[in-house]
């Protein structure tokens, strides 16, 4: 079905190409800080796109993480009609409005492509129980504070720290830093007992044999067997229903244009961000960083955008973090 | 010894004539950043970012670091002539190093200041080739106690050792943490004082404040008080780098101190702005002549300079051992090396290892030719004080306004450097100090999140700041600043120290 549409637009697009192209510098607009998931994604496509000569003009990236993001969808709402700026968006799109009553609505945006959907992982220290049982019996028994490190507050991080409550009856001290890599060295330095953060984020951390993982927040196992430790791939990490704990969450990584861009423009982005799909830096970075590969566009990805957005408007909801 | 073995071999993959090239080229190019204020080594580094994709990692990073070696070299020159600081760095290094060159002894301070940037760089690079391991698990032990320890030992260090009286140091510094409210509340998720702008929404840039707080300022005086640049009898000859060389020894234990600081503040992330102040606090605290400090004591440029060179350097090992970035150009830095496949952590000494010792031969050399180059050119730096100041003042206006604008590509950002301007020139006319202002626009929302997240996680329990050896020393260090003027006083009074000190009436 999906390559099906992928196949429609492309063939829409071809001609259309010949019509438009950037004439300036393009700009990735990065809604989060420098070295995060969507920062490192962001530079493995401007070198996709300028190894494989994908564009005539430059490709660059421009960090604007300040007020956990916010700035960058401002950034890109107060750009309108601008096609040199492409946003590289994930669920925040849809929870800033809600907890930061942020006046921004990603429909006023011009969709490209859903690029690739996000895991999360619950993590421990690698000298902290070795099982999810364990883990919450931990939980549960611990006298003091029992501290889940995330990045930011009312967030995706803080959302799955609630679920995790429900769904176990353990009780955690949620602590928001500034990103995804703080969370991963406090969790290395025992200031925190756990964290939820993206493969991407912990990967290093995990390799130098200082957190376990312990389960995956998915329906299914991550699909990549290559060994990323000395004994476990992506794949050997159970997903949290296996061990009896069902929460789940997935999130987009998307590329948006501002609002009122031409058909033309942005038929010039889905061709583009489609060649970085076929590229060998982005079948690499999926790989390595355990992201599910995925190329939406068109009609789908609006479809796709609409059903998620209510699936987080929901868990936002019940985990009582909209602002009235 | 393995690690001298190591580092050989990182000198030999550098040292061929491409390399060298390239360091000349960084070097150069980073000067020029460094000049502008504003513009500095963050940026200066993402924009020849994509320059460098195409080269080898080892190349790429080489030239990568030589352009932040040149801005942190350019930076100094701003901050003593124009009193306009390009890094948050560099603030401490105006208090004397502007005095000196109104003084007509530019090139003395600008001499002092590349000096002591290269002596606090090397300090910091020996000690991470030797002592690399070992230091990357010491700032693991740093969590928000921790931190929020450091921060109030800096706070402390100001209000306790500081030369202004005290209470306009308190009203400052707390004008300071008000304004870094601004904007998103990292724990909360909530806006504060925006005032439904979305201007304010990403807060208030502590380079914009810098540059209108001081550069803009400073115009508004030297406009008031008719002056020019009082650099005409700047004597500049290659004779002065010689003598300030010279005098060098006499102040070997400001430059270790110094050193330590910045070592010390510069491995815990974050921590390198805080140095550079400190360093200078405790040159003036242990100086037999407080009081000259700030009025263009060459002792001044070194103590801040050594730190924050220091610190900056050794803002690298938690960047590459950890994956924290300490500095905003370490967090482009490290974009850079996710781009050609080198992921920081842990294991990347032990992956790496041509690239690692590479990279770290490259500062030794990039300090050294980096050093030649500034020096050689101090006499042409320091001649732009011969220009008249009314062709100097509008080109010094423009240049802030262009590195106001560039931090963040916004108009609104250039209309708050002025408003800061004037607020500065207030300021300066009321007496009250603007460092510790800056300070707290800087470090006060680090402060305040350390101190939010080290409450949650201890259930509300204050006395998580003395829970163990680290932070109990920190904080109790920093308390015992907080009041040394009393302690000091109780001393003096009961005979314990040699030379009562006047009470000075302020």
């Amino acid at each position: 079905m999906k390559a099906v549409g992928v196949a429609a637009v492309l063939s829409l697009s071809a001609p259309a190409l010949a019509g438009w192209e950037p004439t300036k510098p393009v700009e990735i607009v990065v809604a989060a800080g420098a070295g995060g998931a969507s920062d490192q994604m962001a530079r493995m496509m401007q070198a996709a796109i300028q190894k494989n000569n994908l564009m005539k003009q430059p490709i660059v990236v421009s960090l604007k993480g300040g007020a956990s993001g916010a700035e960058a969808l401002m950034y890109m709402k107060s750009s309108e009609g601008d096609p040199n700026k492409v946003l590289i968006a994930y669920s925040l799109i849809y929870m800033l409005p809600l907890s930061a009553k942020i006046p921004f609505n990603w429909r006023e945006l011009t969709p490209v492509s859903v690029i690739a959907l996000d895991q999360f992982v619950l993590w421990d220290n690698s000298a902290g129980p070795k099982t999810v049982k364990e883990f919450v019996a931990a939980a549960k028994a611990a006298s003091a504070p029992f501290k889940m490190g995330g990045t930011g507050s009312k967030r995706e991080d803080h959302v799955l720290t609630v679920f995790l409550e429900q769904k176990t009856g353990a009780k955690f001290s949620y602590l928001p830093y500034k990103s995804g890599g703080e969370a991963a060295t406090q969790l290395v330095g025992n200031h925190t007992e756990s964290n939820v953060n993206n493969p991407s984020e912990n990967l290093e951390v995990w390799r130098a044999g200082q957190v376990r993982p312990l389960c995956v927040f998915d329906k299914e196992r991550i699909s990549y067997t290559s060994k990323v430790t000395e004994t476990q791939s992506w794949a050997d990490i159970p997903t949290c229903k296996e061990e009896g704990v069902d929460v789940q969450y997935l999130m987009l990584r998307a590329m948006f244009l501002p609002g009122k861009v031409t058909a033309e423009q942005q038929a010039f982005y889905v061709e583009l961000f489609h060649k970085v799909t076929q590229t060998a830096e982005y079948k690499d970075y999926m790989e390595k960083q355990a992201l599910k590969p995925i190329f939406l566009t068109g009609k789908d990805m609006v479809q796709f955008l609409e059903e998620d957005d209510a699936v987080n408007k929901a868990l936002m909801t019940e985990a009582g973090f909209v602002a009235k | 010894m393995e690690a001298f073995g190591l580092l050989l071999h990182g000198f030999a993959v550098l040292l061929t004539w491409k390399t060298l090239a390239l360091m000349m080229v960084g070097l150069v190019l980073g000067i020029f950043v460094g000049v502008l204020p504003g513009l500095g080594g963050p940026n200066g580094v993402a924009i020849l970012l994509p320059l460098t994709f195409t080269m080898d990692p080892t190349s790429a990073i080489v030239m990568l670091s030589c352009i932040y070696w040149g801005a942190l070299f350019g930076g100094a020159i701003t901050s003593i002539l124009f009193n306009i600081p390009g890094e948050a760095w560099s603030v401490a290094t105006t208090f004397d190093g502007y005095p000196m060159a109104q003084q007509g002894r530019a090139a003395e301070a600008l001499t002092a200041a590349f000096t002591s940037s290269f002596i606090g760089s090397l300090v910091a690079v020996l000690l991470i080739t030797f002592l690399a391991p070992m230091i990357s698990s010491f700032a693991l032990k740093f969590g928000p106690p921790e931190f929020f320890a450091v921060y109030l030992l800096t706070f402390c260090s100001f209000v306790g050792l500081g030369r202004e009286a005290k209470h306009k140091t308190v009203i400052s510094m707390s004008l300071g943490l008000l304004l870094a409210g601004i904007g998103m509340d990292t724990v909360s998720g909530n806006l504060r004082m925006t005032f439904g702008s979305s201007e304010l929404l990403r807060g208030i840039n502590f380079l914009v404040a810098v540059i209108g707080l001081f550069g803009i300022s400073e115009i508004l005086l030297t406009m008031e008080e008719r002056l020019a640049l009082r650099g005409h009898a700047a004597s500049i000859s290659l004779r002065v780098v010689l003598s300030v060389w010279k005098d060098l020894p006499k102040y070997w234990v400001t430059l270790l101190r110094s050193s330590f600081i910045g070592c010390w503040l510069g491995i815990t992330p974050g921590g390198a702005i805080a140095a550079s102040f400190m360093g200078y606090n405790l040159a003036k605290r242990f100086s037999k002549d407080p009081e000259s400090f700030g009025k263009g004591r060459i002792e001044g440029v070194f103590a801040p300079e050594t730190a924050a060179h220091a610190s900056g350097t050794a803002a690298l090992l938690p960047m590459l051992a950890l994956g924290i970035p300490g500095s905003g150009t370490a967090a482009i830095l490290l974009g850079g090396l996710m781009v050609w496949g080198l992921n920081p952590g842990p294991l990347l000494f032990v992956e790496h290892k041509d690239f690692v010792w590479g990279l770290i031969a490259s500062m030794y050399l990039g300090n050294v030719v980096g050093l030649v180059l500034v020096l050689t050119t101090v006499p042409i730096f320091a001649s732009i004080l011969r220009v008249p100041f009314a062709a100097v003042a509008p080109m010094i206006v423009v240049s802030c306004a262009i590195g106001a604008y560039a931090i963040q590509n916004a108009m609104f950002d250039i209309w708050l450097m002025l408003g800061f301007g004037v607020v500065g020139y207030v300021f300066k006319k009321i007496g009250i100090p603007l460092a510790p202002f800056t300070l707290a626009l800087v470090l006060g929302n680090r402060a305040e999140d350390a101190f939010r997240l080290s409450m949650i996680g201890a259930g509300g329990d204050l006395k998580v700041f003395w829970s163990n050896g680290l932070v109990g020393s920190i904080t109790t260090l920093a308390i015992v600043l907080l009041f040394w003027p009393v302690i000091d006083g109780l001393l003096a009074r009961v005979g314990l120290t040699r030379t009562p000190r006047p009470r000075r009436s302020n």
